[in-house]
């Protein structure tokens, strides 16, 4: 109801690239974001994008660089195309995507290169946290001190209050993240952990603790985009079809929302996403969604429609979020085992789904993957822009 | 820049007011001019009581820059009784056990140093009230 758009058609993703994720005090902004252009760029075959869109969060604060448009075109040699950067905080990734589908569904452009980049270990942590809260309401938050942690804990504490759910509800979240980080060669944490060690982390801000949450990184990802008359002749790998494409908006403010507890703007976007691509929820072969927190997984599980409201922790419990159950998640570890590359997560999203499509995810890999369905959200889920993401379609 | 825009949210800031919705009714903090339930038009200046209680709440041991000197602090997220939610650290409370559902009323207390100036911001914050018996 809420965004009545045209389905995608004709728009594939024809090649990735992604730097691994974590403290790379080595590398700039650029050299990052270069490092992920050229893979992207070799994988498609040799094709000049006509736009490039880069995806970034907070250069602006963290690295007092602004106009990363111009900047990275010229820096990977693409002088003369045209170049924006897109920001929707934690959401950047998703919606750069979005526009390059726009784009190039226009028919103003036949390809385009989507950049997510970003680079925290510039900056103290107080400094971070400053910057971070910019994505919440800066008048009526951000003054009071608040961070997007405590958000995310205050949510974590209602959602216990009103669903009375056992301690460590939360834990099977953390818990698979970091098995399916061990698949994964670009991951910031590549070790499996217990239940136990969840259940004696230290809080950050109760209810929610040290595995709850991300932990930030540095990083980069890029994807080529074109229309199926523009993908080179030399191109690497099987191309992979934007089946749905959808952004939505909810209100920045926790406490401008009717119900805190409801990603509105989840539920929107993933409806339109699954009714462009002609898919139901359980045709759906793996979900990379937005796991800054524990308690977003639950959310985001819920707003979506693969839960029932109180009832999204217990898809962490039982194995089916595992990369062998019905509903695999993060199957590179998410944001919590490979690394939150805030705007730069979105990108990351759908360089692995495009990995498990291909069936080159490696230790990863996702048996049968045919259908990835990815979410990047922005803030406490203001902004969602959800994919769907279809391998070969022949049987 | 900074002492500008604190300025214009002083009045909501320092005493709590809001809008009042002339269509529906609806109360509305902070305020935003257009009602979120109908979409008319809502500039009538509406007082809160300033009572409500918590809807959720955390501790912070980390804090953005210009918060650090008040840490650790409890953030809540308060259901005033006419109907909104807002954002606001509980004060007063050491001691006290806290939990959601609590009465709490508002207090105007420093929020923090703003700026290279060290310009101070006032505004509300919430602290534990007697229950009526
Ligand atoms: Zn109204």
């Amino acid at each position: 109801m809420t965004n009545s758009n045209f389905p995608p058609s004709d728009i594939y993703i024809i090649g990735v690239g992604m730097t691994p994720a974590g403290e790379h005090w080595e590398k700039s902004l650029r050299e990052l974001a270069l490092e992920a252009i050229i893979q992207a760029r070799q994988e498609a075959g040799e094709i000049t994008p006509g736009a490039l869109y880069v995806a970034n969060m907070l250069a602006p604060v963290l690295s007092r660089q602004s106009h990363l448009g111009a900047l990275l075109a010229d820096f990977a040699g693409m002088r003369g195309i045209e170049a924006v950067t897109l920001e929707a905080a934690g959401a950047s990734g998703g919606m750069a995507l979005r526009h390059a589908v726009m784009a190039i569904a226009s028919g103003l452009v036949q390809s385009v290169l989507v950049v997510g980049v970003e680079k925290f270990s510039e900056r103290v942590s107080a400094e971070i946290e400053a910057a971070l809260s910019t994505s919440g309401d800066a008048d009526f938050e951000a003054i009071h001190g608040v961070t997007q942690t405590a958000l995310a804990a205050m949510l974590m504490r209602r959602y216990q209050f009103e669903y009375a759910v056992p301690e460590g509800a939360f834990a099977g979240f953390s818990v698979n993240a970091h098995a399916n980080g061990a698949g994964n060669p670009r991951a910031m944490f590549q070790r499996p952990i217990k239940p136990e060690t969840y259940q004696r982390a230290a809080m950050l801000s109760e209810p929610l603790n040290m595995f709850d949450a991300a932990p930030l990184a540095d990083g980069a990802a890029a994807l080529m985009l074109a229309s199926g008359d523009a993908i080179p002749a030399d191109s690497s790998y099987p191309k992979i079809r934007i089946a749905g494409s959808s952004a939505a908006v909810d209100a920045v403010a926790l406490h401008d929302r009717r119900d805190p507890l409801y990603f509105s703007a989840v539920q929107d976007s993933t409806a339109e996403a699954l009714s462009q691509a002609g898919l139901n929820r359980d045709q759906i072969s793996l979900f990379e969604l937005h796991d800054r927190y524990t308690i977003y997984s639950a959310l985001a599980l819920e707003a979506a429609g693969f839960a029932e409201r109180g009832q999204g922790w217990k898809l962490g419990q039982d194995g089916n979020i595992t990369r062998k159950g019905s509903l695999p998640i993060t199957t590179f570890g998410g944001s919590k085992a490979r690394g939150d590359t805030g705007g730069a997560n979105g990108v990351y999203q759908a360089a692995e789904a495009v990995l498990q499509l291909q069936g080159r995810a490696g230790e990863a890999q996702v048996e049968n993957a045919r259908f990835a369905m990815i979410q990047a959200l922005g803030g406490t889920g203001a902004t969602a822009v959800t994919h769907i993401l279809s391998g070969s379609e022949t049987p | 820049m900074e002492v500008s825009s604190h300025w214009r949210v002083r009045q909501q800031r320092y005493a709590l007011v809001g809008e009042v919705c002339p269509s529906c009714e609806v109360k509305i903090f902070p305020p935003r001019d257009v009602c979120p339930e109908c979409g008319d038009e809502a500039k009538t200046h509406f007082q809160f009581s300033g009572r409500g209680e918590v809807y959720s709440y955390t501790t912070l041991f980390d804090a953005p820059q210009g918060h650090e000197a008040q840490l650790p602090y409890t953030l809540a997220l308060v259901k005033l009784e006419e109907g909104p939610l807002v954002t606001a650290q509980l004060t007063d409370v050491n001691g006290t056990k806290l939990e959601v559902g609590m009465p709490v009323e508002m207090v105007t207390r420093k929020l923090r140093s703003d700026g290279d100036r060290g310009m101070l911001v006032y505004g509300y914050k919430f602290r534990p009230r007697l229950q009526a018996a």
